[in-house]
């Protein structure tokens, strides 16, 4: 509520007046806004009056431009305004694109470079070690025996082995840019490098130095590496693959706006990961949000506040305290109604939308008969009025076109599909021989993220907001929020009970069974 | 009046006797009987407690000689003519009442306000 009164203060003056008006005030909302959310971090509700704000400006509705009769009065001075003013919201945009734009390439390509040198570094050593010593003390080697070249073999399979894992791992394309290191890889990385640099140290002392002519025994270190090597890519398997298979939390999101929630499952994982998996399954799952089903629950809202007036005749001291106080008493006395208004508006909403669907589905069945697929013998006969499934749509169209305007209109989905949009849905509906209420679908209920173009997603941009550590590990009781600047997903993680089974053996001859009689004689 | 087995089962009872009456070939008493131990005691709707396997009236025929000697439906049959009703079975409850050389049954009922009336009749 604290943030919607603010908003639609400022969001209903017209974009004419935010030129010189608005700089003054631009930095004192970004003030406001962030010991907001301070306060709110601190667990406390606080009911603000509507500041006495002329009445203009409080009924009017978001996104609407009105021209604020007493924004002259306010301006305090006129400096040098500019042509090109833009407002809050568009600088919080640029900020944040550039910021994303440097940061997560830099971040990136440091990790990439990174595991490509140690990669590198990795696979070239078992080959310097068999090399250096053919290269250097060439004439001192003693001569390999089959056994020696057998472990040549053995080395060349095994780096080739190695080579596919780690590519089968490790070079894959990321699917998120998550805020911190992921912890695993990290000490992986560390436990390779280590281990690659101690085995250059031995062999570095131990065989360059003496200049060892035992030719065999340096395959064979060689082949230790590589054995090493082997383990510790199965070492990162476990670590960063098969660990979080096995589900141990149930994880709960949900929507902040409209209550949305769907359940996970997930094991153990970082809470930065767990917060990738949760996007990811949002755009498969959760509905596309829809701001404008969002304004029946405002205006209720607004209507209760704006109901009461809050005049304070003791002069200039606000005490708030005792202002909410009064409020919340006086709308407890008054008969409140609004339910009634609720049920009979949801009523009737109900019984529009049932009615404007099946004028939709007539129509579009109609709309469909019209149309017949042509066989191929049929193609070669009549090449008259042949249309392609484009064309096919747009004929068919302007017959159902008002009946789905209508419906979406009702419905509030009129903004998520363009004319375009359902050309081509209908388009594609022909083309795979659908029925009219497979077209259909798509309309009538509201489908998953992911189907919309991108820009209607009001998704794009996520925040995760914890108050632990995120690559600490989920436990039992955790929550973070994943934040957009529509919304925000609130997660909620719950272990898994342990399951204790019993068993209990039931013998197959101990199923018997007798008559329960009740006969009645007359002596 | 739940038994308890193995102990003696007490009750007041009182004595009816009922004078068969010929009816054809058959020898009538006027009533039906309901219960035994083969049988389902938690269906028997007379009983006061529901593992009662005894004997019980179930119903009495107007006029007929089992009324005019005074028995009541809900009525549980203790004994008949001597032999023990307690513990038997449906059928051996129905050829112990229903023997063709014997015109006079003489029953020891009870029924649950018997005790009650013996009481205050007493005081």
């Amino acid at each position: 509520m604290d943030t919607e009164s603010t908003y639609s203060e400022y969001s209903h003056y017209s974009s004419r007046s935010r030129g010189s008006h608005r700089h003054g005030e631009r930095s004192r909302d970004r003030h406001k806004s962030r010991s907001k959310d301070g306060s709110r971090s601190e667990k406390s509700v606080t009911i603000n009056a509507p500041p006495a704000e002329p009445l203009l400006g409080d009924e009017s509705t978001h996104g609407e431009e009105v021209q604020d009769d007493n924004w002259g009065e306010t301006t305090t001075a006129v400096t040098g305004t500019s042509e090109h003013s833009i407002s809050q919201e568009d600088i919080a945009r640029i900020s944040k694109d550039m910021e994303d734009s440097v940061g997560l390439d830099c971040k990136r390509y440091l990790g990439l470079t990174v595991a490509a040198v140690l990669g590198l570094l990795v696979f070239l050593t078992p080959i310097a070690f068999l090399i250096l010593p053919q290269v250097l003390w060439r004439d001192k080697l003693e001569p390999c025996g089959t056994a020696c070249e057998g472990l040549f073999i053995s080395v060349a399979f095994k780096l080739l082995i190695l080579l596919l894992g780690t590519w089968a791992l490790f070079f894959r394309p990321p699917r998120a840019g998550m805020p911190r290191v992921f912890v695993f890889r990290v000490l992986l990385m560390v436990l390779i490098f280590l281990f690659v640099v101690s085995y250059w140290l031995f062999y570095g002392v131990r065989i360059l130095e003496t200049k060892d002519s035992n030719y065999q025994g340096i395959v064979q270190y060689a082949v230790s590496l590589v054995d090493a090597l082997l383990f510790i890519h199965y070492l990162a398997i476990v670590l960063l693959e098969m660990r979080q298979l096995q589900p141990m939390f149930s994880v709960k999101a949900t929507r902040s706006t409209d209550g949305e929630t769907y359940f996970y499952s997930l094991g153990h994982l970082s809470i930065q990961r767990a917060a990738v998996v949760i996007l990811e399954n949002y755009y498969k799952d959760f509905s596309v949000h829809n701001p404008a089903l969002l304004t029946a629950s405002k205006s209720r809202a607004a209507k209760h506040m704006a109901g009461l007036k809050v005049y304070n005749v003791d002069g200039p001291e606000n005490n708030a305290a005792g202002q909410s106080r009064a409020m919340i008493t006086a709308a407890a006395r008054r008969r409140d109604t609004s339910h009634n208004d609720l049920y009979y508006e949801e009523a009737d909403h109900d019984r529009r939308v049932k009615k404007r669907k099946s004028r939709l589905v007539v129509a579009v069945e109609e709309a469909f008969t019209h149309i017949k697929r042509m066989q191929e013998e049929e193609q070669k006969k009549a090449p008259g009025e042949v249309m392609d499934p484009r064309e096919a749509a747009q004929a068919i169209f302007p017959s159902m076109a008002r009946a789905l305007q209508k419906y979406l209109r009702t419905t509030r989905q009129h903004h998520c599909h363009t004319m375009e949009s359902i050309q081509q849905h209908l388009a594609f509906c022909i083309t795979n021989n659908m029925t009219p209420k497979a077209f259909l679908e798509s309309y009538l209920n509201p489908g998953p993220t992911l189907q919309y173009s991108q820009d209607r997603w009001f998704a794009r941009q996520w925040t995760l907001v914890s108050e632990k550590a995120v690559t600490n590990g989920l436990h039992d009781g955790v929550v973070f929020v994943l934040k957009c600047p529509d919304f925000s997903l609130v997660v909620t993680v719950k272990k898994i009970p342990f399951i204790k089974l019993s068993e209990e053996f039931i013998d197959p001859k101990s199923h018997k069974f007798v008559l329960r009689l009740q006969s009645e004689t007359s002596v | 009046m739940a038994h308890i087995a193995g102990l003696p089962v007490t009750a007041v009872v009182q004595r009816i006797e009922i004078h068969k009456l010929r009816q054809g070939e058959n020898l009538i008493l006027g009533f039906s009987i309901g219960g035994g131990i083969d049988q389902d005691p938690g269906q028997n709707p007379y009983s006061e407690d529901k593992s009662d396997k005894g004997i019980y009236v179930t119903r009495v025929s107007e006029g007929g000689p089992a009324e005019v000697a005074g028995l009541h439906t809900g009525d549980k049959i203790m004994q008949v003519n001597g032999w023990d009703m307690t513990m038997v079975t449906h059928d051996q409850a129905r050829k112990r009442l229903t023997k063709k050389n014997e015109d006079v049954v003489r029953l020891l009922v009870t029924r649950t306000n018997l005790e009650t009336v013996v009481r205050q009749s007493m005081q």
